[in-house]
């Protein structure tokens, strides 16, 4: 049979890697945030190849382009920073029910969509016919009920024909964009022009003349309740339950196809009410760009963020000052749109590194044994 | 003074702070077999698994034919022809026998014909009675563990490792597979065998390596040694190897199975007109070759499998009424008020949810109690306590998520919240797979003490040793069907053995 000569180096290997205890959690958060630091680092130096420029200029750019200048009195910047963290981070609230269940809802972009579309055929159809609050309620619940609606779909058929939920969602997310398209050229304003510009009725209230208020406040008190939900309640530990093991849920009796039809409920109409928010609250027009991707987005903050609400605001707010920081550094140094994308690939790739150092331990050869050799 | 194929001086393997070996030294020779006997966790394979190159060790030398080695990888193994063979088969199921066996070694001339001559020499050097042209999805497990062994041997092994070979098959195939591997060592191989079964190593080894906790014991003549000092090696301290079995007090009919038949997905029966009756009082032991329909039956009784026709009734000791359980969910059986209690055999896919603390591993069973729609975790977190206090698991809290205990420890828990049902009918299927044998009996005990509550337990088992000194009655399946019940006090293994393999209403092939 196979005759082969053994041809060995008597060594032990270089390195080799090796499981790790559990870790102190301070310990881990420290690893993560050296994580942060050392690609920030990175990401100033490949600044300085690309541009030339003085190496800290960068970060003064960066946290310029997200916060605004310190002392200019202008707060639009960091009202803009808040706004975009709280919608970012309420899709991901959104979705994650669904991701703990193990339901791959890659359809928030869709359902928030259709939320905002619902949002904007009410304030321009039922502004003249209804008083205003009861608009406000309307418009409030349509919206909810459409993202609900477009969540519910897939989940009723992953229950009952076991279809793929990832495809199915993607193809909501197509077909809610062409509806927008559709509405908008149908009934654009200003007429003809192809789309809708501004909606001038039905707009939410804006609280303390800080037109991003009201949003931050309502998705603040959205992510204390879902943190509450998800951790408190009995359908969060359905939901836990199903996401580890179908197999376990059937073991104790629970009804499998009703916890993933519910949780998808929920979790599109939240995406629904963020719709809301985007268009009622603060664009005032709607088109296939609103949500502009972020119900994708969403997804990578729920995992990175280990479907904990808490850590998901720290997620959410690093993604978007990544996102508007170096959108300023590119804007500063005539670079192009692509420094954003390298930079956030940069910082997502060492944080998603670093779990690999909390996990497992890289051991060396032995000193002495070279010694020996 | 016999030439030693493998030689293993100070291994010594870490996970994090877990010492898995700790100064292992081991000599296996040509013409030898040699088992390596040890609790579960006491770090027998992850040794195999640094001779096969799968670990590599953190300390230590491993020497071949004399030379010192370093075996980085499975393909250095291979090169050193180290085979083995897990307990996971790892077989292409569309293919044929032969097809699997050259599967892997690429010397650029593939010709299943010759191939296949070069294999039918071997099956016949060693007695394998093997059909080279079958398909790997037709096979039985025996016949499947074969091409496996013959697959090593072809790619020129002379150094075999089994891991746990006998797990899976009934007394008679693994009387066949001890006399290839007897006829293996006459040829010179050196051969490896891992197990737990005292009696299996005492009939086949030559020598007996045993481990504990990592560290090596010693190594002992079989010939000059027997179960008892096998045992306390083992364990580190005498152990009663016995079973209490106490008589059934006042066993009257508590749980009745009539006709039932059950499908899998793909159609495949497998479940064929089973009848039987379980009692208060005593414990039913299900004996059978794995795969024979003991986890349909026990999930069809729990409301987790279909039945496609026949009736599970239910002797109400409150109101004395029958109650039909079949095409209930578990929910419906619960809200029946029909305590039943049920330990599955995949016990983190099933039965617990590894992921989850003790806690809310407790809650599992309790959780929906109440009207509120939150949570109640004071309860659960009593039991656990209690639980952890009471049967000795080992774990840092009550917070540890499960699947960082051990086999045995995992199974404490589980056991202990199913028992904490306080059932009428207990469930039990393989409890005691991989758990040490301070927790089997541990385990045993619980099921005498539930049987002595007036309990109906059932117990599915595959140590037939165990099933007959534990079990009032053992009822057999095979292949679907009840091939017999038996007197737990009067039968013997062979009987058992026979009827396991008994495939239709005929009397079976001796």
């Amino acid at each position: 049979m196979r005759e082969q000569v053994v041809r060995k180096h008597h060594h032990e290997p270089l390195m080799h890697i090796a499981k790790r205890d559990d870790m102190a959690w301070w310990k881990a958060w420290l690893i993560r945030l050296a994580a942060v630091l050392i690609a920030l680092l990175f990401v100033g130096v490949i600044s300085v190849i690309l541009n030339g420029g003085v190496f800290f200029e960068t970060y003064g750019t960066m946290f310029r382009g997200a916060f605004g200048r310190l002392g200019s009195g202008s707060t639009r910047l960091l009202w803009k920073f808040l706004q975009e963290t709280a919608i970012l981070l309420g899709i991901s609230l959104a979705v994650t029910p669904a991701f703990k269940m193990k339901f791959w809802n890659c359809g928030a972009e869709g359902q928030a969509l259709i939320g905002g579309l619902m949002s904007a055929i009410c304030m321009m159809k039922l502004s003249d016919s209804l008083p205003y609050p009861l608009l406000l309620v309307v418009t409030v619940i349509t919206s909810v009920a459409a993202g609900a609606v477009w969540g519910v779909i897939p989940a009723i058929f992953k229950a009952y024909y076991k279809t793929n939920e990832t495809l199915f969602t993607l193809m909501m997310n197509y077909i809610a964009m062409q509806l927008v398209a559709y509405y908008a050229y149908v009934n654009a304003i200003p007429a003809g022009s192809g789309q809708i510009q501004s909606i001038d009725t039905g707009h939410l209230p804006v609280i303390g003349g800080q037109a991003y208020l009201l949003n931050i406040l309502v998705i603040t008190v959205l992510t204390v309740v879902m943190a509450i939900y998800l951790k408190y309640s009995k359908h969060g530990y359905e939901i836990a339950v199903v996401g580890e093991s179908q197999n376990t849920a059937r073991y104790i009796g629970i009804n499998v196809k009703k916890v993933i039809i519910r949780t998808m409920l929920i979790s599109g109409a939240v995406c629904g009410l963020i719709g809301c928010l985007l268009v009622a609250g603060t664009d005032h027009s709607v088109n296939a760009n609103t949500v502009g991707g972020l119900g994708f987005t969403a997804i990578m903050v729920s995992w990175l963020g280990q479907f904990n609400p808490g850590i998901m605001i720290i997620m959410s707010a690093l993604i978007v000052f990544l996102d508007s920081g170096a959108a300023k550094v590119a804007d500063t140094f005539y670079l192009n749109g692509s420094y954003a994308d390298i930079v956030a690939g940069i910082v997502i790739l060492f944080v998603v590194g670093c779990e690999f150092f909390i996990r497992y331990t890289v051991k060396f050869r032995h000193a002495q044994k070279e010694v020996d050799a | 003074m016999p030439t030693a194929a493998i030689e293993l001086k100070n291994i010594t393997k870490t996970f994090g702070s877990v010492v898995a070996n700790k100064d292992v030294c081991l000599t296996v020779n040509r013409g030898e077999i040699l088992s390596i006997l040890g609790e579960n966790g006491s770090g027998k394979t992850t040794l195999m698994n640094m001779i096969s190159g799968i670990y590599f060790p953190d300390e230590g030398q491993i020497f071949i034919n004399g030379e010192e080695a370093t075996i980085a990888s499975p393909k250095d193994a291979f090169d050193y022809k180290i085979g083995m063979i897990h307990q996971h088969f790892k077989l292409v199921d569309v293919f044929t026998a032969a097809e699997n066996i050259v599967l892997g070694i690429n010397d650029g001339k593939y010709n299943l014909k010759r191939s296949t001559g070069e294999i039918r020499k071997i099956c016949e050097k060693y007695g394998f009675e093997l059909d080279l042209s079958k398909k790997v999805y037709t096979m039985s497990v025996s016949e499947k563990q074969t091409v496996e062994i013959v697959k090593v041997l072809y790619r020129g092994a002379d150094i075999l490792i089994l891991d746990e070979p006998t797990a899976v098959l009934t007394p008679q195939e693994t009387q066949k597979l001890f006399a290839v591997l007897r006829r293996m060592r006459d040829t010179g191989k050196a051969i490896i065998i891992i197990t737990h079964k005292l009696h299996e190593v005492l009939s086949l080894s030559d020598r007996v390596a045993v481990l504990r906790k990592g560290e090596y014991v010693g190594t002992v003549e079989t010939a000059t040694t027997n179960e008892s000092e096998l045992t306390e090696m083992m364990v580190g301290h005498k152990v009663a190897l016995n079973i209490e079995r106490a008589e059934p007090v006042d066993p009257k009919p508590r749980l009745e199975v009539h006709h039932i038949n059950c499908s899998n997905r793909e159609g495949v029966k497998m479940l064929d007109d089973v009848s039987f009756t379980a009692n208060a009082g005593e414990i039913l032991g299900i004996a059978g070759i794995a795969g024979s329909g003991q986890r349909e039956l026990l999930e069809a009784i729990a409301g987790l499998q279909k039945v496609d026709s026949g009736a599970v009734l239910y002797s109400n000791p409150k109101t004395g009424k029958m109650d039909n359980l079949t095409t209930k969910t578990p929910l419906q059986i619960r809200e029946l008020g029909v305590r039943l209690s049920f330990v599955p055999e995949d016990r983190l896919g099933m039965g617990l949810v590894g992921n989850m603390d003790i806690v809310d591993n407790m809650m599992l069973r309790s959780y929906r109690k109440g009207k509120s729609m939150f949570l109640e975790r004071k309860g659960p977190k009593d039991l656990a306590e209690h639980i952890i206090e009471e049967l000795e698991v080992v774990t840092p809290s009550a917070a540890t998520p499960v699947r960082r205990l051990s086999g045995g420890n995992v199974q404490k828990v589980l056991v202990g919240r199913e028992i904490a049902a306080s059932p009428t009918v207990l469930m039990a299927a393989y409890p005691v797979r991989g758990l040490d044998i301070n927790s089997s009996y541990t385990i045993y005990n619980l099921l005498n003490e539930q049987k002595a509550c007036g309990v109906a337990v059932i117990f599915v088992g595959e140590d037939l040793d165990v099933l007959l000194e534990l079990c009032d009655r053992i009822m057999v399946i095979g292949s679907g069907r009840i091939t017999g019940v038996v007197d737990g006090r009067t039968a013997t293994k062979e009987q058992i053995g026979l009827l396991m393999t008994k495939t239709d209403g005929g009397e079976p092939n001796a």
